[in-house]
């Protein structure tokens, strides 16, 4: 002991001073701040997205639509990419060094720790070669993944594509989707996203400093498995939409096909298609591109996207709104000397000069003449001012579904065009104008645009005297065989039953009776009701409409074929009808050769403007092209 | 009589105790920083928990040897063990084996002999030996001239090394000189110093020297008339402004660069968690994901997938707070200061200076390895590849330790003899 003796406490309170430094500083990252904990998570967690099986879709009798097949996505993590033969690379995987330095540098700005896609959707065939190699390449790794594919290359419109998510559809999802997810772009896959993606899974795996993996997190008590996407029972019936699309083939143009008593959709045709395939697989960006600015518009929906002055067809429904409001009986007749005079000195020309004809025959023969004179009893001789009544016709019409949206299970569906009366009061300045300002409207022609799924639905209707089932085209999902309740609700159109006979009538006889405009298209012992349509087309040629519904009694189908610079509805668009209706019905076609031949063989396309392929380049701006219609239908509204 | 009893009892059987604790405390920490759930063998020589496990047994043979010499051996022989120590210091320069940049082991058959170890008690019984000669004032300045040399030659030859982190422990011994007499203000200018340094790598250099200036100024101005007091003032600030121009190119030209960037990370001068801040910042996560209760022994991934380096040997802190958390941290930290103050308390009690001496000794080196290593492991210190005395893996830093430790023991043991 000596003089120095108390140092010994400042010694030992130094200590003490540091070791309770120490501790705080423990207390405080251990305790207080909890950023260390998830960062050493993140040191270990790989989260490791299990993809589940995309749903499948069948058709009506459960045959595959589309189904799934295994590609694989090369991912990279760029920071642990060691230097390797980037030739030798380049070459298992189809790509040159120029691509890899792009794509290597995306990854990299996209960030250097976490992965990304390297390349999209190699074949089972080049993973195959790469596999082997893949030890030599560290930092990149492959994930398999699932694409459609499309056995019979059919429906293209109807099934839509999937494609890479956008940044959009990442942020609306709320954390669903992650970059490289796909998801339904268009047609089925797009509106029935949700059902046919199925629940991701992860795997929690552990992995150590050099990113060896180091098992399951907790034993994988933490682990999901992916659920499959639901399975998709679709309402198309696959034989008969080949058999449209092979009919459709060189022409524009749709046809629908809806059984009357479901509202299933049993075809889909939009024509002129592609190949569903196009759009899956690495050359998809190309394809996408050619499809795009393809002058022919493949990617055009036109069953629910094409609008069209319906032409004659539409004198079905002014001849059931005529009746249900009193303005003509089946028997009331009308004289026609061929022509409507309807004010001035020029009338509205008829085909021929049909003479005085009841409503059966007028349906029959179309006679124009007869349905000037039916426009004119409803609005104008209703008993109240001509604008009133044209209001409650427009009511009538509108229940047919015509001017809106049918609510079909499709996206970007078009609600065509019914006018109202101040569209009429605006052109002509005051509300005193009359049935002769908007004649046309008498025979579907004028300020009326209505897509082919419209007029299908209009058919339906009329085969089920008076009501329709909202048209879809997914009739039952997943295993249960779930079907949405909105399908089975009837919607009344607002005309009684007893009214559609005289007009179902007048549509037998155009099929089945001389001089019916539609008898070519007659079939031995079926009773097709239908009625043409020959739309007037300023551009060119008169479009060729028929709708129709089989048999008569307790119809099966109801049909509405558009073929586009077809000329008379008789031509191309009743016996396409016919055809689908007998296959259909007696699963076969018995029609002569030459008579289905004719057809398959027809080319409708507007030749000077194909001819050329290479055609100065178009924009390849997609909005502008989905914007713009047809020439025809543009042009009509116009009228 | 007391000191007629035997050794046995007069062994302080607490320091025995928090020693085999420590130790055990390691292998199983070892054990879980290593750990291979393929390979969960307890006893594998091949392994560094095996490993470790032979060298617990030899050091406690080597204790138990320790404690049976003769007293007056180490008072007696630390000359040569001195001698000895810097010999080896030198033969390992050249014969030495380099491992991660330092030419600090000498290979002997399968062992490896790591003569920095050894010069801590070598020069801690030779500074004992010497300031306990009779008639010696650490004031003067002959006296404090050989100490220094005790201390700043194997300093100066690990340096060479060179192993910084390991030279820089003999700073400790400052505690052994101001027990024995040196200067209070020692302590105070070595932690103003300490400040300095800091701040100069922290901010401009010129506004460090600008700042102390004024405040020089400030002091002179206020106290005109007290001449000796503006002298002092005047020859600190000038001191300190050669100091700070001193850090500036010490800093820039004789550091190495791993060595600036490891104080630039502590400083928070460099934010690089991937690159140079890697181990600070893995080894952070590591104790700070134990939480209040840790993990659970083998339950820590931090450690046993590598995402610490040396995550059993400079690192081993790491493990202790992923599976243990707070609470063992606490634990552990707690029986190091224990130990500490027990060591201070029996040096205390001492009739021989040479024994109170060589205890703040071992205190003093014990305290620097257990604050300087756990500090850098939580981010307070820079990385200084020190290890934890008695948990670290490693058989010539544990045998070390041990001997250092034991010497005090077994000087202790004979407190009540003859001096």
């Amino acid at each position: 002991m000596n003089s120095f003796f108390p140092r010994r406490y400042v010694i030992q309170g130094i200590f003490i001073a540091i070791a309770l430094v120490l501790l705080l500083r423990l207390f405080y990252i251990q305790v207080i701040d909890k950023s260390y904990f998830l960062s050493a998570k993140d040191n270990v967690l790989r989260r490791i997205p299990i993809f589940p099986a995309r749903g499948l879709i069948l058709d009506r009798t459960g045959k595959v639509l589309v189904q799934n097949e295994p590609v694989y996505d090369l991912m990279v993590i760029p920071n642990e990419v060691k230097p390797f033969d980037t030739l030798e690379f380049c070459g298992l995987i189809g790509i040159n060094k120029e691509d890899f330095d792009k794509k290597f540098k995306k990854a990299i700005k996209y960030s250097r720790y976490t992965s990304s896609i390297f390349e999209k959707q190699l074949s089972a065939l080049t993973y195959a070669a790469f596999q082997e190699k893949l030890y030599e390449y560290p930092g990149f790794y492959v994930v398999n993944r699932s694409v459609r594919y499309y056995p019979d290359s059919i429906a293209a419109q109807f099934l839509g594509y999937i494609g890479e998510v956008s940044e959009r559809d990442i942020e609306k999802s709320v954390g669903f989707y992650r970059k490289g997810d796909y998801i339904g772009k268009t047609g089925v896959e797009k509106s029935y996203e949700e059902l046919l993606r199925g629940q991701r899974g992860v795997q929690q795996l552990m992995v150590d400093a050099f990113n060896r993996p180091k098992g399951h997190f907790a034993d994988g008590r933490y682990d999901t498995i992916a659920v499959s996407g639901e399975r998709l029972i679709s309402s198309l019936d696959k034989d008969l939409q080949k058999f449209g699309e092979q009919l459709m083939v060189n022409k524009i143009g749709s046809i629908v096909a809806i059984e009357p008593s479901s509202g299933e959709i049993l075809t889909f045709v939009s024509s002129p298609s592609y190949n569903p395939n196009l759009m899956v697989g690495r050359q998809r960006g190309k394809n996408y591109t050619a499809l795009n600015t393809d002058p022919l518009k493949p990617m055009f929906i036109r069953p629910i996207q094409a609008e069209y002055p319906p032409g004659s067809i539409f004198k079905v429904i002014n001849a059931l709104l005529g009746q249900q409001f009193g303005s003509i009986k089946a028997d009331t007749r009308f004289f026609c000397g061929g022509g409507y005079y309807y004010g001035g000195s020029r009338p509205m020309k008829c085909t021929h000069v049909h003479g005085s004809s009841d409503l059966p025959r007028s349906i029959q023969v179309s006679c124009n003449t007869y349905y000037g004179n039916v426009y004119a009893a409803m609005i104008d001789r209703s008993g109240m001012r001509s604008v009133n009544g044209f209001k409650r016709w427009r009511e009538g019409v509108a229940k047919f579904g015509i001017g809106s949206r049918l609510d079909i299970d499709l996206p970007h569906e078009r609600k065509g065009l019914l006018p109202t009366d101040s569209l009429y009061t605006k052109r002509y300045r005051n509300d005193k104008w009359r049935s002769g300002y908007n004649i046309s409207l008498s025979i579907g022609q004028g300020e009326l645009g209505i897509t082919p799924l419209q007029m299908a639905n209009v058919a339906a209707t009329v085969a089920n005297r008076g009501f329709f089932y909202k048209p879809h085209l997914v009739k039952a999902i997943g295993e249960k065989k779930y079907i949405k309740p909105e399908y089975t609700k009837k919607n009344y159109v607002g005309v009684d039953a007893k009214y559609f006979e005289p007009v179902i009538q007048g549509m037998s006889m155009v099929v089945n009776q001389f001089p019916g405009t539609a008898t070519y298209s007659a079939i031995y012992n079926i009773e097709i009701c239908g009625k043409t349509g020959t739309v007037q087309n300023p551009h060119g040629d008169d479009h060729s409409v028929f709708f129709a519904f089989a048999p008569r009694n307790n119809p099966k189908i109801a049909i509405a074929v558009v073929v586009e610079n077809g000329g008379h509805g008789s031509t191309w668009a009743a016996p396409i009808a016919s055809l689908l209706i007998e296959k259909y019905l007696t699963d076969s076609t018995k029609r002569d050769k030459y008579y289905v031949d004719r057809i398959l063989k027809g080319n409708l396309l507007p030749r000077p403007k194909v001819a050329p392929k290479p055609v100065a380049p178009k924009k390849p701006d997609s909005s502008s092209n989905k914007q713009k219609q047809q020439p025809a239908v543009t042009a009509n509204k116009k009228r | 009589m007391i000191n007629q009893r035997s050794l046995f009892f007069n062994i302080d059987w607490i320091i025995i105790f928090i020693y085999i604790t420590l130790c055990v405390i390691g292998w199983f920490n070892i054990h879980a920083a290593v750990y291979d759930p393929q390979n969960p063998s307890i006893v594998d020589l091949d392994t560094n928990y095996g490993k470790q496990l032979l060298f617990i047994v030899t050091a406690l043979i080597l204790g138990a040897v320790i404690l049976l010499l003769d007293n007056k051996f180490f008072n007696a022989f630390s000359p040569i063990f001195y001698g000895v120590t810097l010999i080896l210091l030198v033969v390992v320069l050249f014969v030495g084996r380099n491992v991660g940049g330092n030419q600090a082991w000498i290979p002997i058959g399968s062992f490896r002999l790591q003569p920095s170890e050894f010069a801590k008690f070598s020069s801690c019984l030779l500074l004992a030996k010497y300031l306990s000669s009779t008639n010696l004032k650490l004031q003067d300045f002959q006296t404090l001239i050989v100490c220094t040399l005790i201390l700043v030659i194997p300093m100066a030859l690990i340096m060479l090394q060179p192993d910084t982190g390991s030279a820089l422990t003999f700073t400790s011994l400052v505690f052994v000189l101001y027990r024995e007499g040196l200067s209070g203000y020692t302590l105070v200018i070595g932690a103003l110093f300490i400040a300095l340094f800091v701040l100069t790598l922290l901010f401009n250099t010129w506004a460090v020297t600008g700042i102390l200036v004024a405040i020089a100024a400030v002091l002179i101005a206020s106290n005109k008339k007290n001449r000796s007091f503006i002298t002092t003032i005047a020859i600190g600030t000038a001191i300190s402004v050669v100091f700070i121009f001193c850090v500036d190119f010490a800093y820039d030209s004789i550091l190495q660069s791993h060595q600036r960037n490891r104080i630039d990370v502590i400083l928070g001068k460099i934010n690089d968690p991937r690159g140079e801040g890697y181990n600070l910042n893995q080894s952070k996560i590591a104790i700070g994901s134990g939480g209040l209760w840790g993990k659970g022994y083998l339950q820590g991934t931090q450690t046993k997938y590598d995402f610490v380096p040396e995550q059993s040997t400079d690192f081993i802190f790491c493990t202790v707070g992923e599976e243990w958390g707070f609470a063992g941290s606490f634990v552990v930290v707690t029986l190091y200061v224990t130990l500490l103050i027990r060591i201070i308390n029996l040096a205390e009690r001492q009739r021989s200076s040479f024994t109170r001496i060589y205890g703040y000794g071992v205190a003093s080196i014990l305290f620097f390895h257990f604050f300087v290593n756990i500090g850098m492991t939580i981010g307070l210190v820079p990385v200084i590849g020190i290890p934890l005395p008695f948990i670290s893996y490693g058989g010539s830093s544990l045998i070390s330790f041990t001997i250092l430790l034991f010497i005090f023991l077994k000087l202790d043991s004979n407190r009540m003899g003859v001096i």
